[in-house]
């Protein structure tokens, strides 16, 4: 059954270049140290993309195991706040363990048992990818440490116990900003160290090249079944996708699908923080310039020395200073487009989707849900919106909470 | 200073039937200006040549103790400028000058720029670890333009067809990362340096210098039994760190390149 074909590698794609190049950005800055393990990683990708038995795996567990294909849902209440354009969720939060990040996370698990590797390492800002990487290695029989901002263990710290109870051993990290991309430094450095029985299974589609390839190709299925669904649905494909950036993963897979769609507008939500204005922000792609970190040129948040800027967000798994090489070059290309949205408009459209559809999104889901809200009205009645509702809230309460005041017994959520 | 005086200083020790002593201090550590002094404290103290670290925001090949010195650099406001200024006041005493960085400050300041600056505030060369082969023609070209050397990293890892890539493209040494691990002091350095060493060695006229957990003159004097060159780092970072005061601190780094050279000359 067609619906079942779940893991669709992009076979046919003219980009990256050879050496991870999409247009400018990409490429391999790494430490020879990594280089072979990095060239391992890549080879036996090449080799599992073509292979029935790898891709049969996988399909398996995406659809018995994560619960794919995914739903895609219609909110009319919330669409009235949204210029009445059409919204149609993509419910990634309903796949197992609350988001997408398990599509990736399967099949690299998966990739870690064909090269041998007995351990695997994770960075994790919100604990989404921490949380998929701790269940799949339950599930697989794999060591599994996690590496996790100390600010963001506070402030995600369900998730820090949902990864203990799955048997992962999560590392507080305390250097630099203490947020995610500080994780993503330990884990280089946990790598190198530890690089002959260890794989980095990154969570995003960052990093040096084949990453940012292969777990775009490992998301694609979001994009494929939405462009599918939204077809049975409506009859037409959808005006604008919408998904929230943090390094670009669920976006990169909504959007991937629709790429050749030159009518479907791509447009990705950036943690806008305080205003772009106040500098506090993780708007890589809205205020960054081109430069280099964790393994590829992409753009960054960096000051005129080179030096990576401090990112905020309320939201941890947005909270990075970096972005997928793929989305700088669909930003300059203009084949994408990228916005800012603040804590408090998240916030808002958080509310209101709870309120509204019974869904408590997740609060980097929500900055892309404020982005449809303003996008809708750009749009109008006739507007057509797929948005990527990438995670759901649950991890997100104790924030929520105390951003409401519902703890001391507010009904600031009305 | 450029690659030449780097290559004699090599064969100067090579003459002497011993291991060159190569000590690294990152910028604008304690201060600027102490930083300046303690680097010449290990040129005086007994370093043949010395690498300036250009202090990043995200060092994800050091380890704590090094890491700890950049977050002390960066908080005080160290720029390029600092780093080269260093450069400049330290080639006084004599020993050749290396920057190590990661690529980004050098992408982003301008590769023709930096390797101009830097050439003309004498340094020798540089050591940019996470700028592979494969991504180097840009600096390798302002390299070669202002007569400064590419010392490229080599690790266990490597294969030796990949070592050979690598040595052909890099100029001045060869530096061999003594084990799979980031930067810090080691209880040992373990058997695969020798074996890349020796396997470096097979590819390249170039001298091979090995870094990574050396600490003290025993250290430094079994990798002298076996390279040309013993770079120590982080023990020299961890006596400034670990003084009570300034003076305490420069004296420390001055007294460890003093037993390290002892080290280098008695090869085991």
């Amino acid at each position: 059954m067609s619906t079942q074909e779940t893991f669709l590698p992009d076979l046919d794609g003219q980009v990256p270049s050879a050496r991870g190049y999409f247009g400018e950005f990409g490429g391999k800055f790494v430490p020879e140290a990594l280089v072979a393990a990095i060239d391992q990683v890549a080879e036996e990708y090449e080799k599992a993309k073509s292979d029935p038995e790898f891709a049969a795996q996988l399909n398996d567990l995406l659809v018995n195991y994560t619960g794919r294909p995914s739903a895609l849902t219609e909110v009319k209440r919330f669409a009235e706040h949204a210029g009445g354009a059409r919204v149609f969720l993509k419910r990634e939060d309903l796949n197992h363990t609350g988001s997408h990040k398990i599509n990736n996370v399967l099949g690299q698990a998966l990739l870690t048992k064909r090269m041998g590797k007995t351990r695997v390492i994770a960075e994790t800002g919100a604990g989404q990818h921490g949380v998929a990487t701790a269940t799949a290695c339950a599930l697989l029989d794999l060591e599994c440490v996690v590496y996790m901002g100390e600010v963001d263990t506070q402030r995600q710290a369900l998730n820090v116990a949902r990864m203990r109870m799955l048997g992962a051993d999560v590392v507080p990290v305390a250097s630099g900003s203490r947020t995610l991309k500080d994780a993503i430094n330990e884990a280089f450095r946990d790598w190198v160290a530890n690089v002959d029985n260890t794989h980095y299974l990154l969570g995003t589609v960052a990093g040096p090249h084949p990453f940012p390839v292969m777990v775009r190709d490992f998301h694609r299925v979001i994009g494929v079944e939405a462009r599918r669904q939204i077809q049975e649905r409506t009859g037409r494909l959808p005006d604008a996708v919408v998904a929230c950036v943090g390094g670009g993963s669920n976006a990169i897979g909504l959007f991937h699908a629709f790429i050749p769609d030159a009518g479907v507008r791509l447009v990705g939500l950036e943690a806008g923080g305080h205003g772009v204005d106040s500098g506090e922000h993780a708007a890589t792609l809205t205020a960054g310039e081109p430069g280099v970190l964790h393994g590829s040129r992409s753009y960054v948040l960096q000051d005129e020395d080179g030096q990576i800027v401090e990112p905020y967000s309320i939201s941890a798994g947005l909270d990075y200073p970096g972005i997928g090489p793929e989305h700088s070059w669909l930003k300059d290309s203009g084949r994408a487009e990228y916005r800012a949205v603040t804590d408090a408009d998240a916030m808002e459209a958080l509310r209101l989707l709870s309120r509204t559809e019974g869904i408590i999104p997740a609060i980097e889901s929500a900055h892309a849900l404020a982005g449809a809200l303003e996008l809708g009205k750009e749009l109008g009645p006739d507007g057509l919106m797929v948005v990527n509702l990438s995670g759901r809230g649950d991890k997100d309460m104790d924030t929520a909470a105390r951003y409401f005041g519902l703890y001391n017994g507010s009904q600031e959520g009305k | 200073m450029s690659v030449r005086d780097l290559s004699s200083v090599l064969a100067a020790a090579k003459a002497e039937n011993r291991a060159a002593l190569v000590g690294y201090l990152p910028a604008g550590f304690p201060t600027i200006g102490d930083g300046v002094r303690a680097v010449t404290a290990m040129i005086e103290g007994g370093c043949d040549i010395v690498e300036i670290g250009l202090p990043h925001s995200d060092p994800v090949l050091d380890g704590p103790v090094i890491q700890t010195a950049d977050d002390i650099a960066l908080r005080q406001g160290v720029r390029i400028a600092d780093v080269l200024r260093t450069v400049k006041e330290v080639t006084a005493a004599g020993a050749p000058v290396l920057v190590m960085t990661y690529w980004n400050p050098v992408d982003r300041y301008g590769v023709e720029r930096f390797a101009a600056e830097l050439a003309a505030a004498g340094g020798a060369g540089a050591i940019l670890p996470d700028l592979p082969v494969e991504e180097a023609d840009l600096w390798r070209g302002a390299a070669d333009k202002y007569g400064l050397a590419t010392v490229f990293v080599v690790a266990p890892s490597n294969r030796d067809e990949r070592l050979a890539k690598i040595t052909a493209a890099g100029t001045g040494f060869v530096y061999a990362a003594s084990l799979m691990g980031v930067t810090g002091t080691r209880r040992s350095v373990g058997a695969q340096a020798e074996d890349l060493v020796r396997r470096t060695r097979a590819t390249t006229d170039l001298p091979v210098c090995v870094g990574l957990g050396v600490s003290n003159a025993e250290q430094a004097a079994e990798v002298a039994g076996f390279a040309d060159g013993v770079i120590v780092g982080s023990a020299f970072v961890k006596r400034l760190l670990d003084a009570e005061d300034v003076e305490t601190g420069l004296a420390g780094v001055r007294e460890l390149a003093g037993e390290l050279a002892k080290g280098v000359r008695s090869r085991a």
